[in-house]
């Protein structure tokens, strides 16, 4: 589920409370993004997917978890570059190679074609 | 204040059958808008999940194979006619989304162009863009919650609720797509929460048919906890007992029901990608980087250290059932209304089992095309007196109850439903019996619904997908019910063996009394 909001990060382009398929986020009096709906997140990644500033982390878990976890520690998510991976990985942002581009996976069968999705 | 819009064609939904749909319908010189739950662009099973695509080029030999490969798994139950017509238009617009949209598909090592499959984000993304340049208008967050109709049951709009507008909105249309994808359930399966089949209950609504609801209990595997229900790679899994040993006969393509009836009986089920060598490894972060997503938060190594699986229900998304069509436009039984993508039957192309996807990819693109440029079709004949017919809502459960008081939530009915249609000892390994106390379950949790589920301005959206929901199960299991043998997905544990005698369809609809009948399969 999504679990941060980097304020610090973020440049309030409310990017995220659009494409948010489930409609997790209203936007702050400060016009960062506030998780007001966590239950409903579907754990898609599609918000980190589409932050120009990689200021959210979605973790993988389906249910929430508490303060003290890693997915709150933004200075651990960054120093580990969980931070932006997904973004870094389908290479989305400036500069970077789409990852459908490079997307050529083993073939699951020996007569097959290489999997690319 | 309602926002209230006119088209030649509405699309309902936002996921590549819907942009397919409004596309094709657009290019036919139609005003479309299109309406989706979430964003058009990552919502829906595609944007997240990506998917093979069944892409075979139109050699005769190639293309023979690709057909015959899939209709023994599938019951024998699919068309010749529809594979061929999928498979000639899913090759067409695949190159169109190369040659016109610039989708950047990899290279092989022979350099050549890979084109069998497709990156969700970046697909997804891609037809947005195109859909707009079309001159689409498209509505974000504005789910549909119900049909309009003529006073002649003509299909001539819908009517919905943007949530963050905060307003309802109606669109008066010539002709309606409904592209909602399928029914998961609310399982949290990679994508599928806005998938609650809604269409399936519109369509109900106005007197359509559903075909082929039996087959809709696929389940996909995902680390415990979690959400990617990405399979292809557990084609290198070994699972494994907790004290370390082999669990005999699991495995993701065939022995998936092992690792069911081992989950049910409270064992937890572990796994190891320990069967990719070094290249393989290398490659499938390459082919799959969501699929990855997961491990590299938990800190797992998916190759080398044990992690807990489980199944998590993807009902008619990755099954084959949904509305009924009834022409090669995808036209449903009701004038105005047509149908595409998971929202409608796959049974045309795959029978009763899509297990390792492509098949899915193919139909939506195929079925998104086809229903589009029939409604534009549609609309152009009915001409300009079309915009001044008078409508009606026809909606029932959880917007018009029959009851004067509120006597359950949707929240509720969301729990009395996912506690019939998720555990594996009533969905995946079905037995009759099962069967019977799930629908009696079900038949009142519907009751309930139909007299108190009362929801008005946002709440009206959850309030729907609960009764969605509830129809959709017991479609399902009415449908399963009616075929006493096993054939593709739809395996009985007290009809273990196919049936040569119950070689057909079964067609099911009603929402107060619930039917389902044979159909015979077109030769
Ligand atoms: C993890 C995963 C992997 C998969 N892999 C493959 C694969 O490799 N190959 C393959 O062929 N298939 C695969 N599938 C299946 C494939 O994703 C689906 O068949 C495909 O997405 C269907 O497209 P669709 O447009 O019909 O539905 P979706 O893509 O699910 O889109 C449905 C859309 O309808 C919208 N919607 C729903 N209700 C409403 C409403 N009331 N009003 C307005 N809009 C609404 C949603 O917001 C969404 O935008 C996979 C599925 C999953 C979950
Ligand atoms: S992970 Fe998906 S559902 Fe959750 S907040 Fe992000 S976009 Fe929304
Ligand atoms: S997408 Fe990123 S930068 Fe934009 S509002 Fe959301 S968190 Fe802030």
């Amino acid at each position: 589920m999504i679990e941060l909001v980097s304020a610090a990060q973020c440049v309030t382009c409310d990017k995220c409370i659009a494409v948010c398929p489930t409609n997790v986020f209203d936007r702050g009096a400060d016009g960062v993004p506030v998780i007001s709906r966590q239950q409903d997140c579907q754990t898609c990644f599609q918000c980190e997917a589409n932050c120009p500033t990689d200021a959210l982390f979605v973790a993988p878990h389906t249910h929430p978890l508490p303060a003290e976890s890693f997915a709150h520690d933004e200075e651990h998510l960054r120093r580990t570059g969980l931070l932006g991976s997904y973004r870094r990985d389908i290479g989305w942002g400036h500069g970077r190679t789409p990852g459908a581009a490079r997307a050529v996976g083993p073939a699951l069968s020996p007569s097959g074609p290489p999997l690319i999705s | 204040m309602t926002l209230e819009l006119d088209a030649d064609v509405l699309v309902v939904g936002g996921g590549p059958a819907a942009t397919w749909a409004a596309l094709k319908a657009a290019e036919d010189g139609a005003a479309v808008v299109l309406a989706d739950k979430g964003y058009c662009g990552t919502s829906g099973a595609t944007a997240s999940g990506g998917t093979g695509v069944w892409y075979v080029p139109p050699e005769p030999e190639a293309r023979e194979k690709a057909m015959a490969s899939r209709e023994a798994l599938g019951g024998y139950l699919a068309d010749r006619r529809w594979m061929a017509r999928v498979l000639d238009e899913t090759y067409d617009r695949i190159n169109e989304l190369a040659d016109v949209a610039r989708y950047p598909f990899p290279v092989g090592p022979d350099g050549k162009p890979l084109r069998t499959g497709l990156q969700g984000p970046e697909y997804m993304r891609r037809q947005r863009v195109r859909v707009r340049r079309a001159g689409v208008r498209v509505l974000d967050h504005s789910p549909v919650t119900e049909l309009l109709t003529t006073d002649d049951g003509v299909v001539a709009g819908a009517a919905g609720y943007q949530r963050q507008a905060d307003r309802a909105f109606t669109v008066r249309a010539g002709a309606v797509v409904l592209a909602t994808g399928g029914c998961a359930f609310l399982s949290k399966a990679l994508g599928c929460n806005v998938n609650t089949g809604d269409g399936a209950l519109f369509a109900a609504e106005v007197g359509a048919e559903l075909s082929g609801m039996e087959f809709s209990n696929a389940y996909g595997i995902a680390p415990e906890h979690t959400s990617v229900t990405k399979t292809a790679f557990y084609n290198y899994a070994t699972f494994y007992r907790a004290d370390g040993s082999v669990l005999d006969g699991a495995g993701s393509q065939r022995g998936r029901s092992v690792i069911a009836r081992t989950l049910l009986a409270s064992e937890k089920v572990f796994c190891k990608l320990d069967r990719a060598d070094e290249a393989a490894r290398k490659a499938m972060r390459l082919a799959q980087p969501n699929f990855f997503l997961t491990f590299d938060r938990l800190g797992i190594d998916p190759f080398t250290q044990p992690f807990a699986v489980t199944l998590l229900a993807e009902g008619t998304v990755r099954g084959t059932g949904g509305i009924r069509i009834v022409d090669d436009g995808c036209a449903t039984t009701v004038p105005g209304l047509y149908a595409a993508g998971d929202a409608a039957t796959r049974e045309l192309i795959c029978g009763g089992f899509t297990g390792g996807g492509s098949h899915n990819a193919a139909w939506a693109i195929s079925s998104g095309s086809w229903s589009g440029r029939a409604a534009a079709r549609f609309a152009r004949a009915l001409g300009p007196s079309a915009a001044r017919r008078q409508v009606r809502a026809a909606g029932g459960a959880g917007l018009r109850p029959t009851g004067t008081t509120s006597s359950v939530s949707a929240a509720e009915v969301v729990g009395a439903v996912q506690a019939e249609v998720l555990p594996y000892d009533k969905n995946y390994l079905r037995h009759g019996d099962v069967l019977r106390a799930a629908l009696g379950q079900l038949d009142g949790t519907w009751a309930a619904v139909r007299s108190g589920l009362r929801a008005d301005g946002p709440d009206v959206v959850r309030a729907r997908q609960a009764a969605a929901m509830v129809a959709h199960a017991r479609w399902m299991y009415t449908s399963a019910l009616a075929r006493s043998e096993s054939r593709g997905m739809a395996k009985r544990l007290d009809f273990p063996e196919l049936d040569p005698a119950q070689h057909f369809r079964i067609t099911s609809g009603g929402l107060d009394e619930v039917w389902a009948r044979p159909q015979e399969v077109a030769a």
